[in-house]
């Protein structure tokens, strides 16, 4: 019998393949005496060689799905594995203690995780410790006869299902095989459904238990459009999904046509669409997909890859590369955002009791300023490769921005002293996320060059829902009027001097905003590079005097998320 | 024995990647090779001897290598050095 588990979708398409469980199993260790600690190390020196054996191949593997850079991960742990020392030690405690392997090498590992965490001022030396870590894990599981799942040794179509999936999991995952996600836990933000969109495979994220409904092996539907898990399904559940995936890929190929074309609405008004990246790499997906800009380059990437923070000359590069590869199209680069949910290992900012709402991007920026400086500079060398705007974010007071504003200006200044050549066609702008500046938008307006809302915080800011928090997930209500008509203001503001307002948030690709958006008279929509073709195949379809009127009636008569909804599905049925 | 000392020059001391490869080229010959620092010492060819000893920027290290290969593991090491930037 079928069995059907909803959850979230996150992201659009069908799959129909096995089941692929990426959960720890459990290794709890216990701590026994033995009689022959000979043969104990012997089952070490075993569980040892079987894990080499496996890291070698997981490294080959990983070389050819994810690249030699990726792969050097796998290096540290083979030496970990081989290291003499520890070696010497685990046997020692076997023979001194009489002990069981296990335990002994938990015990030694132990105290080597130990004295590396403790190196607070040394990250590199806490990453070893995660790497201890991982290396004892398949130690143990050697020893205990337990399967350890081996993401990037899959060699077959798989739908990855896991508790949650972080980016050290989708790291080691051959994308080639991998047909869908389903998680318990997470939202459309969290990063198994923003993997899977750039993917373009379906995911659906929050179903609660799916790792205890499934095992290894079964085979599953997922229906990506719906949110829904298909286990074990009927011939009849199969023809089904045959039919829709059929229609999705056909719809999928119509998208596919409107990759070169303008964008414009039925009644020819032009619009933009950018995509989003996060490294220049991303920069592809954006081309393929039509993107006529990057609307948002988080540069937050180029800080977290790294152990340590990067020079102005690597920032440059990566600049370079992103203003070049657009080709003299718009390229809007978010200054640091480091905070809230994104952590910088070597630069130690402190816990706090409310991270989003701490120390984070311009404040961070402000602060630490020589940190913003080196980026500014490389970016400002970086402007005559391209058409670079450059956005700051977090921006609540015009202070903030006026402050960041004098500081770019006088690293400006400093480098056409020192002679470099930097272009004189920059546009400076803010990142509206907090309500604040929303409300405010008319003042910035005088000063900023344009806008960029970014809704997701511009949602949980307004809502005061932390968006990592299921239980007021509820909150989450894109449509809103009270959140419609903060964007509004911003847009108005914008048009009002003169100025451009875009959109860099989740809500900006989403199909149900876009035509409240070319309502409310939204410039600029930037997107995952996967949204871009669906969006412009939709703007096509809308007329935007029709659509002022939708937004109007959302702004001025609705009282709610789901009446909006109504009222978009009542103007925009064909 | 051959017996090297050295002055750390790298900013991070040996921690960070030229460790690795420090462990690396140790690994390479037969010779029992030692790291002395502070009293301590460990099995050059140990990663994680080496990086508990928590080299920094400044220290002066004693490197011993002893058994067939001495002369061209200390050549090894003396290069690996100059070549991460480690020290001299």
């Amino acid at each position: 019998m079928s069995k059907k588990i909803t959850g979230i979708a996150a992201s659009d398409g069908y799959a129909h393949a096995k089941v692929y469980r990426l959960i720890e199993p459990d290794l709890t260790v216990e701590k026994i005496k033995v009689e022959d600690p000979k043969a104990e190390i012997e089952r070490l020196n075993r569980a040892i060689a079987e894990s080499q054996t496996e890291i070698e191949r997981i490294r080959e593997i990983a070389v050819e799905s994810l690249g030699e850079e990726e792969a050097q991960v796998f290096d540290a742990h083979a030496m970990i594995l081989a290291d003499p020392e520890m070696a010497e030690q685990v046997e020692e405690a076997i023979n001194n203690e009489g002990i069981n392997a296990e335990a002994a090498y938990e015990e030694v590992t132990n105290n080597f995780v130990t004295l590396f965490e403790a190196m607070e001022d040394n990250p590199y030396m806490q990453e070893r410790a995660a790497d201890i870590l991982d290396v004892r894990k398949r130690v143990l599981a050697s020893l205990l006869g337990v399967d350890l799942p081996n993401p990037s040794t899959i060699n077959e179509e798989v739908v990855i299902v896991a508790h949650d999936l972080t980016p050290s999991d989708t790291a080691q995952l051959n994308k080639d095989f991998v047909k869908a996600f389903v998680t318990n836990i997470g939202g459309r933000t969290s990063h198994s459904a923003i993997m899977a969109r750039s993917l373009e495979i379906p995911a659906i994220v929050g179903t609660g238990n799916i790792s205890k409904e499934v095992s290894n092996g079964e085979m599953v539907i997922v229906d990506g459009i719906e949110g829904e898990v298909v286990i074990d399904p009927s011939e009849e559940d199969v023809t089904t999904y045959n039919k829709k995936a059929d229609e999705f890929a056909e719809l999928k190929a119509e998208w596919e046509k409107l990759k070169d074309e303008p964008t414009v609405t039925a009644d020819g008004k032009q619009l933009e669409l950018a995509g989003n990246i996060g490294t220049p790499r991303d920069l592809e997906a954006v081309l393929d997909h039509g993107g006529e800009a990057v609307g948002l380059y988080r540069t937050e990437f180029l800080y977290m890859d790294s152990q340590e923070l990067p020079t102005e000359d690597e920032q440059y590069e990566a600049y370079k590369e992103v203003l070049e590869g657009m080709n003299g199209q718009s390229v809007v680069v978010r200054t640091m955002d480091i905070g809230g949910d994104k952590e910088l290992p070597y630069l130690d900012l402190p816990d706090e009791m409310n991270p989003f709402l701490g120390y984070r991007a311009i404040r961070i920026s402000l602060d630490q300023d020589e940190i913003f400086r080196t980026q500014l500079r490389a970016l400002l060398r970086a402007s005559v490769h391209g058409n670079l705007r450059i956005m700051f974010p977090m921006i609540a007071t015009l202070q903030e921005f006026r402050d960041a504003k004098a500081i770019y200006e006088e690293e400006k200044e400093k480098l056409q002293n020192e002679g470099v050549e930097v272009s004189e066609s920059i546009q400076v702008g803010i990142m509206v996320e907090i309500p604040a500046a929303a409300v405010l938008a008319d003042q910035f307006a005088k000063e900023v060059d344009f806008f960029s809302l970014g809704t997701n915080d511009l949602i949980q800011y307004s809502m005061a829902a932390d968006r990592m928090n299921e239980q007021v997930s509820y909150l989450y209500q894109p449509y809103n009027p009270s959140i419609l008509r903060l964007i509004k203001n911003v847009i108005d503001a914008a048009h009002a001097e003169g100025k451009w307002a875009g959109m860099c948030g989740e809500v900006a690709g989403d199909q149900t905003a876009v035509p409240l958006l070319v309502g409310m008279g939204l410039d600029e929509f930037s997107m995952s590079a996967t949204s871009i073709l669906k969006t412009r195949s939709l703007m096509k379809r809308l007329d935007s005097s029709k659509m002022e009127e939708l937004a109007d009636k959302a702004l001025n008569e609705a009282t709610s998320n789901e009446e909006v909804m109504a009222l978009v599905e009542e103007y925009t049925k064909e | 024995m051959e017996k090297h000392e050295f002055h750390i020059t790298a900013e991070t001391g040996i921690h960070a990647r030229p460790a690795t490869m420090l462990v690396q080229t140790a690994g390479k010959y037969s010779s029992d090779i030692m790291l002395e620092y502070n009293g301590k010492s460990v099995n050059l060819k140990s990663i994680m001897g080496v990086m508990s000893l928590g080299v920094g920027q400044g220290a002066d290290v004693t490197i011993t290598a002893e058994g067939e290969d001495e002369a061209e593991a200390m050549d090894g090491i003396k290069a690996t050095m100059k070549s991460e930037g480690l020290g001299e």
